[in-house]
């Protein structure tokens, strides 16, 4: 079922569960958008990114749970892949958009005309869609999906692929929808984007593994991490993994010590040594959830033959 | 002397007026690991089609194991294209046994990998993209190659199976292979020994993603309203980038950017730029000294 308005401050989904047939794709999954804020939806191919997404844009209805958007005229869409249509030239794409969503000409002309030039994409106003680059073609999706300043803008990996001068620019649109009060979405597998967003939602397999801002995702983090020069010999080895030409070793059953540097490459100059712990960020963070999922499912594997 | 697996010397390639590759050197050696980055357009994807024998220079010297690139050279080269080079409609087995024959090997260069086992039997392109790109690695690493290229490996994968794949990578140049590698991800550029960084054409940073960012600096503005700051700073012509609750601002000194944002209560201070912020100065130089179409 679909709810009206943020009246209590969010756009999202509360307890949803999507089947296809009999591949659960989304199980047991809450979100929450809320206005002026950039969310991030986290997670691999098969996650459940797009699934969650198209619920939210109003494309897919879910087998149960609640999903609370606003309507389909203050709700902006970019799908993964297409969100252009690839005959019509720059300039039409904004005005076939502008239609749709019942914007003055004007208006519209004078919103995209700046948005354009902001994205470096004016002096390609006439070339068709289909012929832009990669980056300039999702730069134009996001800006057709953000045209009529939606209340929410939901936003199907914008960034994939995308080379990172471009993914510069869509971060600067993607600042300026948020900053102009939309509640923005977006599905990403980079993880050094979903720390600048608000809030995270990791997703694995159709299931949260993680959610919140990110500094609660890392303090939510259990055991502890060291790293190393090589990989670990036995048990520990299967807790390992490359991270930066290094080994990340997670050991769960450690209480939280006090890491003495941070290993994230912004932190201080001194590498960590050999065997010595390191404050984990995002990154380590969502790998240990998976991790330990992964070693849950075959340690259940194992007791059950 | 030990051969070096790659080498561009003072290599040009033009398209008509258009210089895509603008006296490049740049070497691999054994064992090393050269990420290449660059945007769209600034002359990657031109230079590994001049370094696989694709393209010939217009000026300068590709030398693959110190000589020209040939078949034989070919068959010592492990290439994984963005689009993976894998054929969707035969199955996983199918397609490393292909690819083995391709390169003249006997059947244990198909035997496929743990991990891949139980997929064997299907179709590719129905199989996940995480799963493709790792039969795409055991492909191209089949027949031992002395020298991996590898186009943008990890795009799309989720971290975990990132690190795996790059797990892979370091294996194989610890056994001896060179290899070069483009991202557009720069956290990955850790995994790199060395990073090259082009723009337009040319080669414009080379060395470690330390040595690279050296001492550059970016402006960190933490307000109360960071939509209101963002505004202002935008207005300002300033660039400004949003991460978290914080902006930060390339190439601008704090008191401009606190000029910019007026009475607004904010503070305005200074941190070191990551390697993304640094790529970004370096590539936006080379476009306004450069008068590329």
């Amino acid at each position: 079922m679909t709810a009206p308005g943020p009246a209590n401050g969010w756009w999202g989904a509360d307890d949803l569960s999507v089947r296809f047939g009999g591949n659960i794709a989304l199980d047991h999954v809450s979100f929450r958008a809320e206005p002026g804020r950039v969310s991030a939806v986290v997670g691999g191919d098969g996650a459940g990114r797009t699934t969650l997404l198209r619920c939210l844009a109003g494309a897919l209805a879910p087998a149960s749970g609640l999903i609370r958007r606003p309507g389909a005229l203050v709700t902006g869409y970019l799908s993964a892949g297409s969100g252009t249509y690839p005959d019509l030239s720059v300039s039409e794409n904004l005005a076939f958009r502008a239609t749709a969503y019942q914007i003055p000409p004007a208006t519209a002309a004078e919103r995209g005309e700046e948005l354009l030039a902001r994205a470096g994409l004016d002096r390609a106003r006439d070339r068709l869609a289909g012929q832009l680059s990669g980056g300039m073609r999702q730069k134009l999706g996001v800006i057709a999906a953000m045209l009529h300043r939606p209340d929410l803008l939901v936003l199907d990996e914008p960034t994939t692929g995308v080379d990172p001068v471009s993914r510069s620019d869509l971060w600067w649109l993607i600042a300026r929808a948020a900053a102009g009060g939309a509640a923005v979405v977006l599905a990403t597998s980079y993880l050094d984007e979903a720390e600048r967003a608000h809030t995270v939602l990791v997703l694995d397999a159709g299931a949260e593994l993680a959610k919140g801002t990110p500094e609660e995702i890392v303090a939510a983090m259990p055991g502890t991490l060291t790293v190393a020069d090589t990989r670990p010999a036995g048990e520990a080895g299967r807790r390992a993994w490359r991270r930066e030409g290094r080994w990340r070793v997670w050991d769960p059953a450690d209480a939280r010590g006090n890491p003495s540097a941070d290993a994230s490459g912004n932190g201080p100059a001194d590498a960590p040594g050999n065997g010595q712990a390191v404050r984990p960020d995002l990154q380590d963070a969502v790998t240990v959830a998976a991790l330990a999922r992964e070693l849950a499912r075959a340690g259940a594997a194992e007791e059950s033959r | 002397m030990t051969e070096v697996p790659a080498q561009a010397v003072a290599v040009s390639r033009a398209f008509g007026p258009f210089v895509a590759v603008d006296q490049v050197d740049l070497e691999v050696r054994p064992g090393e690991v050269v990420g290449l980055l660059g945007a769209n357009g600034a002359g990657k994807t031109t230079l590994i089609r001049l370094l696989l024998g694709l393209l010939r220079p217009t000026a300068g010297e590709i030398r693959l194991f110190g000589e020209p690139p040939s078949r034989r050279t070919r068959r010592r080269i492990g290439y994984v294209p963005q689009s993976l080079g894998l054929y969707d409609d035969l199955t996983l087995e199918e397609n490393l046994a292909f690819s083995a024959a391709v390169f003249g090997e006997g059947p244990e260069a198909a035997r496929l990998p743990g991990p891949l086992r139980r997929y064997g039997g299907t179709v590719v392109g129905s199989l996940p993209l995480g799963i493709q790109r790792t039969t795409a690695f055991a492909a191209a690493l089949a027949h031992r190659p002395d020298l991996l290229v590898l186009d943008e490996p990890t795009s799309g994968v989720d971290p975990l199976a990132r690190a795996r794949l790059w797990e892979t990578v370091a294996g194989a140049a610890a056994e001896g292979a060179g290899v070069l590698v483009t991202t557009h991800y720069m956290d990955e550029a850790g995994e790199c020994d060395r990073l090259v960084i082009m723009a337009a054409g040319r080669v414009v940073a080379r060395g470690t993603a330390r040595e690279i960012t050296g001492d550059a600096h970016v402006s960190v503005v933490e307000s109360g309203s960071w939509a209101a700051a963002f505004g202002a700073l935008e207005a300002a012509g300033l660039p400004v980038a949003l991460v978290g609750r914080t902006l930060r601002v390339p190439g601008a000194a704090p008191d401009a950017v606190r000029r910019a944002l007026g009475a607004l209560p904010a503070t305005v201070t200074s941190a070191p730029a990551t390697l993304e912020e640094r790529f970004f100065q370096l590539t936006l130089a080379s476009d306004t000294t450069k008068g590329h179409p």
